[in-house]
């Protein structure tokens, strides 16, 4: 993974840049001897590693914002950084840049039951948010298989999912504020407990912009009531086209469930030998479908989802009858990675989006690549909304299958894009699938990416080396060439 | 004042026009049909970009839940391909058409989403926002180019989309837009809580919010509170019965509107028609957190005692018409909003007060700066409806 070249000029001025900071965060918010910094070498892509040039665990908000306004001043760079549980790079460490990390951000500042709604820190998990609400009955829905370790401002940096999202929405259809540092050390506050922007929506914006444009410092998300019931079907058919069918087929019928994942004769397999979650081993495509909802209203779907998957040849059909059945039905799903890790040394998971009616196209040409590549694939993913996480199996001190599974990756998530989807559905492009970004977008919408950049960080000091291939100088960027009176006008009805 | 159309057939012919306006260093008005062009700031363009014959559906497939369309696409056709197929636009985009003094039934969806509009459903399925999924359109360089996709899951690159929406056509012109869908719901019921005064009206609107029992609309009128809930049959009936119990104890009296009944009632809470306005009335829209609504309203009648307001989004959002005056009581109104946030948006008034008064809220310094780096990012010479946004 090429990353842009150190700067000497900042090396050299490391004990400076050291000092400087000891000043703002007094302590042991500074570290920078290398036994201390090596926690913070890489994130949840761990094939890739890079110690920091200096790592700063700011407490408050005014030593976040003095630390930015510093970096502008003296041209340094900062690496945002969460719980360091992305999956695409998004917070692994540049060299010649300081490691700003968010961990002590950790409380939860108000909840407000009467507006549905929390103030916390950025460094507070996303699980931490259910857990401190839940004895009222209440819950944060966007719910990543990481939740117990990531953080809510990693979640918005990366606009993270969760396999509720289907119907509940991702992180930015459940973010009300946000509090954000610039580059300038200047503060702002986006939203609040109110409904969308008084402006542009640069809460949207922030929202999945991977730790480029700002650092969050505060976040109110949008709280939901539980659900009274909640029931899963599990389902096997014996072609990967029948559950894909079935897929479109619920939908189709008008019923949006809670959630509605798959996962492939492999996946079941790894899965079933690692927690026992009884799913039937002759399927070539397991569903699980979760309903919820006033009992009435579960059990009602239920049924009718039973009975689609009935008339799309299921050849298991089975439902939870209390919370323990429901809970072991997701144990094999929720635990599917991990037991795949069983089963290889080394795995890649993929991200790629696509639009639901070309899966059982992709599963299949996928396989084609696994022949070509000489590597097995095992695929688990969100059906409900056509995220695919493929699970490429190598052994990364193979330098060859390392070099292959790279390849095969790439090669899977062109086709993603070939058919109408996306690079990523979740996990951010980070450094992972910055060199793709190409595949899926032209030099223009890059461009138009990167003068937003510069409107927030004029000198790309923020998560430098993430998510653009190459990056241009803004003063380039922002160019205007204009034609005075040089063009005639075009043949354009005019009236 | 404008002088002459443009109007584009193609996507390249719109790119076309905006090059040329580049290097012309024309300003354009940029249109869909027109409907909401009583509103924001008055604008001084030189030409009138007309899209309205960039129109037609280009791709709908239910069982994705995607329409893809047109930029000029009017919002009745979309409304009318999706209700045959029993799929709806959840944000529920208001027509505003009457409040502004045209005619009702017009729009393009592009330009409800330009708006970022949403009607009562907001509160539970989102804005605008929330549901373009992509676009392509021509930034201010005269340079085609797009953002987001047509799958419902997508983390690659900025998400302009949420940028877009709400930003009335000032940094890019769209020639097509990929909208999320959902199923419309098989019944619609509301539960009317009787003579409830604002304060009352706005705590039994959170309390139901709060409940599991997924209220998908909750407005307080004069006099009458409605909740509405949506769904499959015997859920509904379930959930009207539990929302019953849960509100029992506020000894209002209650009702209840059937499907149809309930239809007709949350289209007019929708499209702003139960707020009393005159002939000259200004009409306010104040987003504030659900619970500050009645203090809010109470402030602004203590000094403006005939002013009207209905709430919506469970006291979240508020409708308020006041009497006609030159600068519209813009401090009032944003003075009455408080230190808990929110803001208010002049949504109806004459242009000679438009161009007088700030018709969105003034952001802080740093903010305010920030947008305008934003803009020029688009649209550098600020040919697209230049100071529509102020
Ligand atoms: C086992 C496992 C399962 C996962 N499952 C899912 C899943 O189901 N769905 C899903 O969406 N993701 C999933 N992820 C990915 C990951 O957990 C998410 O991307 C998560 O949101 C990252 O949060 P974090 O706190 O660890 O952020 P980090 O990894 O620390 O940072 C991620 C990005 O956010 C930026 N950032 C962090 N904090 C801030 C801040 N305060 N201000 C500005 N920028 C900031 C960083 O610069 C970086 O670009 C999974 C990861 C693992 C390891």
């Amino acid at each position: 993974m090429q990353m842009p070249p150190l700067d000497p000029a900042i090396l050299a001025r490391r004990s400076e840049i050291v000092a400087a900071l000891r000043a703002i965060v007094p302590g042991e918010g500074v570290i920078d001897d290398l036994e201390g910094m090596r926690p913070y070498e890489c994130d949840a892509l761990s094939a890739y590693r890079q110690m920091p040039l200096v790592v700063v665990l700011p407490e408050t908000v005014a030593q976040v914002s003095t630390i930015l306004s510093y970096c502008q001043d003296n041209k340094v760079k900062v690496v945002p950084r969460g719980a360091g549980t992305s999956l695409s790079g998004g917070s692994m460490p540049v060299g010649d840049a300081i490691l700003l990390g968010l961990g002590k951000f950790n409380r939860v500042l108000e909840i407000d039951y009467a507006n549905r709604c929390a103030r916390v820190q950025p460094g507070v998990t996303n699980l931490g948010i259910s857990k401190a609400v839940e004895h009222e009955g209440f819950y944060y829905a966007p719910d990543p298989s990481s939740q117990i370790a990531c953080s809510i401002g990693g979640n918005v940096a990366e606009n993270s999912g969760g396999v509720h999202c289907l119907k509940y929405g991702l992180t930015t259809n459940n973010l009300l504020g946000i509090e954000l540092v610039l580059m300038t050390g200047e503060v702002v506050r986006l939203g609040g407990k109110h409904l969308d922007s008084e402006g542009y929506d640069l809460l949207g914006v922030m929202t999945g912009s991977e730790g480029l444009l700002g650092v969050v410092t505060e976040v109110t998300v949008r709280l939901l009531r539980k659900p009274t019931t909640a029931r899963a079907v599990l389902l096997g058919f014996p072609t990967e086209a029948g559950a894909a069918d079935c897929v479109a087929a619920v939908i189709a019928s008008g019923i949006i469930p809670g959630g509605m994942e798959m996962m492939d004769k492999e996946a079941v397999k790894c899965a079933e030998a690692y927690v026992g979650a009884g799913y039937p081993l002759d399927a070539e495509g397991l569903l699980i479908v979760e309903l919820d909802g006033p009992p009435v209203e579960v059990d009602y779907l239920v049924e009718r989802v039973a009975e689609i998957a009935r008339g799309r040849g299921a050849t298991t059909v089975r439902v939870s009858n209390d919370e323990q059945e429901r809970v072991l039905f997701w144990a094999g799903r929720k635990a599917a990675f991990p037991a795949v890790g069983q089963i290889t040394p080394d795995y890649m998971c993929l991200d790629g989006s696509v639009p639901r009616g070309r899966l059982v196209e992709v599963l299949a040409e996928m396989r084609e690549m696994s022949k070509k590549h000489r590597l097995r694939v095992v695929n688990v993913f969100h059906a409900g909304d056509g995220n695919l996480h493929p699970l490429i199996l190598f052994d990364a001190n193979d330098a060859d299958e390392l070099h292959r599974a790279e390849e095969f990756g790439a090669d899977i998530l062109r086709l993603c894009v070939r058919v109408g989807g996306v690079l990523t559905g979740e996990h951010g492009v980070g450094i992972e699938k910055r060199d793709l970004m190409g595949v899926q977008f032209t030099e223009i919408d890059l461009d138009q990416q990167m003068r937003l950049k510069c409107a927030f960080d004029p000198d790309h000091l923020l998560n430098p080396g993430k998510v653009f291939p190459q990056l241009r100088r803004c003063a380039e960027l922002g160019r205007v060439v204009v034609h005075h009176n040089k063009m005639p006008f075009p043949d354009i009805p005019r009236f | 004042m404008t002088t002459s159309t443009i109007k584009p057939r193609s996507p390249e012919e719109l790119r076309q026009a905006v090059e040329w306006a580049l290097n012309d260093g024309t300003t354009l008005d940029v249109r869909g049909q027109g409907s909401k062009i009583a509103f924001g700031k008055p604008m001084a363009c030189d030409q009138v970009l007309d899209l309205s014959g960039l129109s037609g559906v280009v791709d709908y497939a239910p069982e994705e839940l995607v329409v893809t369309l047109r930029a000029g696409t009017p919002i009745s056709e979309v409304e009318a391909l999706l209700a045959q197929r029993n799929q709806m636009l959840a944000f529920e985009p208001p027509d505003l058409g009457p409040l502004l003094g045209q005619e009702a039934g017009q729009g393009t969806l592009v330009g409800a989403v330009m708006g970022n509009l949403a009607g009562p459903r907001r509160l539970s399925a989102g804005a605008a926002r929330d549901h373009l999924l992509g676009f392509s359109g021509v930034n201010g360089r005269g340079e085609s180019f797009k953002s987001g996709g047509k799958v419902m899951k997508n983390v690659t690159g900025y998400d302009l989309s949420k940028l877009l929406a709400g930003s009335w056509g000032t940094l890019a012109v769209l020639d097509q837009v990929s909208v999320k869908v959902l199923p419309a719901p098989d019944q619609t019921r509301t539960l009317l809580l009787l003579g409830l005064d604002d304060a009352a009206a706005v705590r039994a609107m959170c309390a139901a919010l709060g409940s599991p029992h997924d209220i998908s609309g909750a407005a307080h009128l004069p006099g009458k509170t409605a909740l509405r809930i949506e769904g499959v049959a015997p859920s509904v009936e379930a959930r009207l019965k539990a929302l019953r119990e849960l509100l029992i104890d506020l000894d209002a009296g209650m009702e209840e509107l059937g499907t149809l009944e309930s239809r007709a009632f949350w289209r007019e809470v929708r499209d702003v028609a139960p707020l009393k306005v005159a002939s000259g009335s200004v009409v306010w829209k104040i987003s504030c957190p659900p619970t500050e609504g009645p203090a809010i309203v109470a402030r602004i009648k203590a000094l403006r005692p005939s002013a009207e307001a209905f709430y919506d989004w469970s006291g979240g959002l508020i409708w308020l018409a006041l009497p006609p005056s030159a600068d519209a009581d813009h401090t009032i109104v944003r003075g009455a909003i408080g230190a808990k946030g929110g803001h208010a948006t002049l949504i109806r008034a004459s242009e000679a007060v438009r161009a007088a008064v700030p018709v969105f809220q003034p952001q802080p310094a740093a903010l305010a700066a920030l947008a305008v780096r934003v803009k020029e990012s688009f649209d550098p010479k600020r040919l697209f409806n230049p100071g529509r946004m102020g």
